[in-house]
């Protein structure tokens, strides 16, 4: 216990400027949280008319991260990368950080967050199966469950030199994949379940959500890996990084069909439900509010598109990398923002109430990320001690009969 | 499973934490007590009556006044229907107020139940090219009709369906309820609304003291916290003491019909068996118990 906090606390320079830099965030946008929760979520910008916003949008693009951290572990396992065991364990605390940060942007979105209890089973009322929500909140869950237990077993096992049992990590592991997809689907059917909310009453809109996430969630890990292998023992081939980014690229062909089919249907037949689309790539007369949102997000992601098309480009570690963040960045917004906006405006009487993230949602939504940040960097620290550096039981040992 | 433990002990840690925070922070049991209350379905009669008289307490300590907060139950062979005759609307909104004077909606930040839509009567019911701010000097106004809408209390209400925490649901006669100790404020049945019909207390709801309404009805009009869902219950503190609902009362050129629909002699039946009327959205099969009907 006492080595894994010496671990959290030393590093390089640049290691506590990080940390330095996360409290700051945390703590500035602290500020913004602690007035939602004396004031009310009148500090957002959400109303009747758009009661979902912002911070649901995080909520589904992390829920994005997770399910595709995991699911890296197939083409891991087909295309037999070595470090599979790495990749699983990186894989899996993402996923956990990821799935930790869902459940905060579900809790800051809660008008009585003290009675999220309520939810719980045994002393709350959980309206399963008939609540989309309660599925949600069940199998994600779940999913944090197995991924904090595997990745616990498995660094646990290394650490203490034991070898870890296959038929314990090899079953969960395999459930935890299905899982990915599940948690990601069940989100999508969370906004699909809603016929009064004709934007999201689309039967492509789980399949998206899962193209999406492979877009962004991959993105992640693809810098991740290339940190790891510079700072650590951690060896990745490079083919391995190029068949990310390959897969990577289907996944985006396969988001930019579907929204494509998408815009067919809507705009070629041209009903009244292509309002909702209207407002967000055009805007609906003077409110054009969130036009620059959806089309930085498509600009972003055509960009990463065609630098991770070509093959000259994806092999070019800095182009990559560009490609990586960009489409990191186009993903976000599109969650963040032109996912759930739209649904709401103009609202189910025709009204219009523009809305935009008002500052208190930002630094919340900045307090929850810097957190998970940093709970991601604790405890990779403390994993990327136990599997490279050699931090185990003996050393433990050693150190301990040593005098002070 | 060093990690594990950490995690344990800091979770008791906090829930350490926050409960001498709670003690030493001078808050009563009366607190406390309202944090741990159960759903309003699962209280016994006699938890109920202990929570009614707490209830009556606080009120008359935070107000100066003396309330009465009923529980009556739903009164048996009734199904409460709304039907709005559109022909004779002219849009005075009067209904709108008298709505938040009954029910004691907060001023500031302002929540009405009710939103009555202009529209064009070239268009018919079209809601995009509806106007919710209409303001002339005079109404109606020429080549426009007016379309109340507010909750339809429907048969299939999915705003039920989808509460994580069943805090709200649908009460023998037919009146779709919250129980707004039990609302966690997650807004997923104002998403499922396609009436527009939920509203939250974004902040914390203000009345003045002098215009608090007394009669209450603890499904209904008592007043509300910051973070929790509300909606139009027919006003429930009224009609199930076998009045009108304040909007129909109020409504100056009596556009408003209201009724047991069980009940064969009312007139709401009449309306149903003798005038041609039509739901809003029917196409999305909620099935409302609130109808419009046209001239004869």
């Amino acid at each position: 216990m006492t080595g894994s906090i010496r671990i959290i606390f030393h590093g390089s320079k640049i290691y506590y400027a990080w940390l330095i830099l996360l409290l700051l965030l945390i703590l500035w946008g602290g500020s913004g949280y602690l007035g939602q929760i004396t004031h009310g979520l009148i500090r957002t910008n959400m109303r009747d008319s758009v009661s979902w916003a912002f911070y649901i949008g995080n909520f589904t693009f992390l829920v994005g991260v997770a399910a595709a951290a995991v699911m890296l572990v197939i083409p891991a396992y087909i295309y037999d990368w070595k470090p599979i065991k790495e990749i699983v364990i990186f894989g899996e605390l993402l996923a956990v950080c990821a799935v930790i940060m869902c459940l905060a942007f579900i809790i800051v979105d809660l008008g009585n967050p003290l009675r999220f209890w309520h939810m719980l089973p045994l002393i709350g009322i959980l309206n399963f199966p008939y609540s989309m929500l309660s599925w949600d909140f069940f199998v994600l869950s779940v999913y944090l469950l197995i991924n904090l237990y595997v990745v616990t077993y498995l660094l646990y096992c290394i650490f203490y030199k034991k070898d870890y049992k296959k038929s314990i990590v090899l079953p969960l592991v395999l459930i935890s994949i299905p899982m990915a997809v599940a948690i990601h689907t069940t989100t999508a059917f969370l906004y699909n379940a809603l016929p009064g909310r004709i934007f999201w009453n689309s039967a492509l809109l789980a399949p998206r959500f899962l193209a999406s996430a492979f877009c962004s969630g991959p993105a992640i890990l693809l810098i991740l890996f290339q940190i790891l292998r510079k700072t650590t023992k951690f060896e990745i081939k490079d083919e391995a990084i190029w068949t990310i980014a390959e897969l990577m690229v289907y996944a985006m062909f396969i988001y930019l069909f579907f929204t494509i089919a998408e815009l067919f249907k809507e705009f070629y037949s041209g009903t009244e439900h292509i309002l909702y689309w209207k407002y967000l790539l055009f805007g609906i007369g003077d409110h054009k509010e969130i036009v620059p949102y959806s089309w930085s997000s498509i600009i972003m992601g055509c960009i990463a598109f065609i630098l991770f098309l070509i093959p000259k480009t994806r092999k070019n570690f800095l182009t990559l990398n560009i490609g990586a963040v960009l489409i990191y960045g186009s993903v976000y917004v599109e969650k963040g923002i032109a996912l759930i906006i739209p649904a709401f405006t103009p609202d189910v009487l025709g009204q219009i109430y523009v809305y935009t993230p008002s500052w208190t949602e930002i630094k919340t939504a900045v307090m929850v990320f810097s957190l998970g940040f940093l709970l991601f960097t604790f405890l990779s620290k403390i994993a990327i001690a136990i599997i490279f550096d050699d931090y185990n039981i003996d050393s433990l040992d050693k150190k301990m009969r040593l005098p002070k | 499973m060093k990690k594990e433990n950490s995690r344990r002990s800091f979770i008791k840690n906090i829930s350490l934490a926050t409960f001498s925070a709670l003690a030493l922070s001078g808050c009563n049991m009366e607190i406390f007590d309202e944090f741990l209350q159960k759903n309003f379905r699962t209280l016994s009669k006699k938890e109920k009556d202990k929570i009614i008289k707490n209830l009556e307490i606080k009120y008359k300590e935070k107000y100066g006044k003396e309330f009465r907060v009923s529980v009556k139950l739903a009164i048996d062979v009734t199904l409460f229907v709304y039907a709005l005759y559109l022909s004779k609307c002219v849009g005075f909104r009067r209904c709108v107020y008298a709505y938040v004077k009954e029910n004691n909606l907060s001023r500031n930040p302002q929540i009405h139940y009710i939103e009555v839509l202009q529209m064009d009567k070239e268009k018919g019911i079209d809601f995009a090219d509806s106007d919710a701010q209409y303001n002339p000097e005079k109404v109606p106004e020429k080549g426009h009709f007016y379309l109340p809408v507010q909750c339809q209390q429907c048969r299939n209400p999915q705003c039920v369906t989808v509460c994580p925490v069943k805090a709200t649901w649908q009460e023998p006669d037919g009146i779709v309820v919250v129980d707004y100790n039990w609302c966690i404020g997650c807004r997923y049945c104002m998403a499922a609304c396609p009436y527009g019909a939920r509203h939250f207390n974004w902040g914390e709801p203000y009345v003045p003291v002098e215009e608090l309404n007394t009669e209450l009805h603890f499904l209904g009009n008592r007043p509300r916290m910051k973070g929790v869902v509300e909606k139009c219950t027919f006003c429930i503190q009224r009609v199930r003491e076998g009045k009108y609902p304040a909007c129909v009362e109020i409504c100056p050129v009596g556009a408003r019909k209201f009724g047991n629909l069980l009940d064969p002699e009312s007139e709401i039946r009449y309306i149903l068996e003798n005038k041609r009327v039509l739901v809003l959205k029917q196409e999305l099969n909620f099935q409302p118990k609130f109808y419009y009907f046209f001239g004869n």
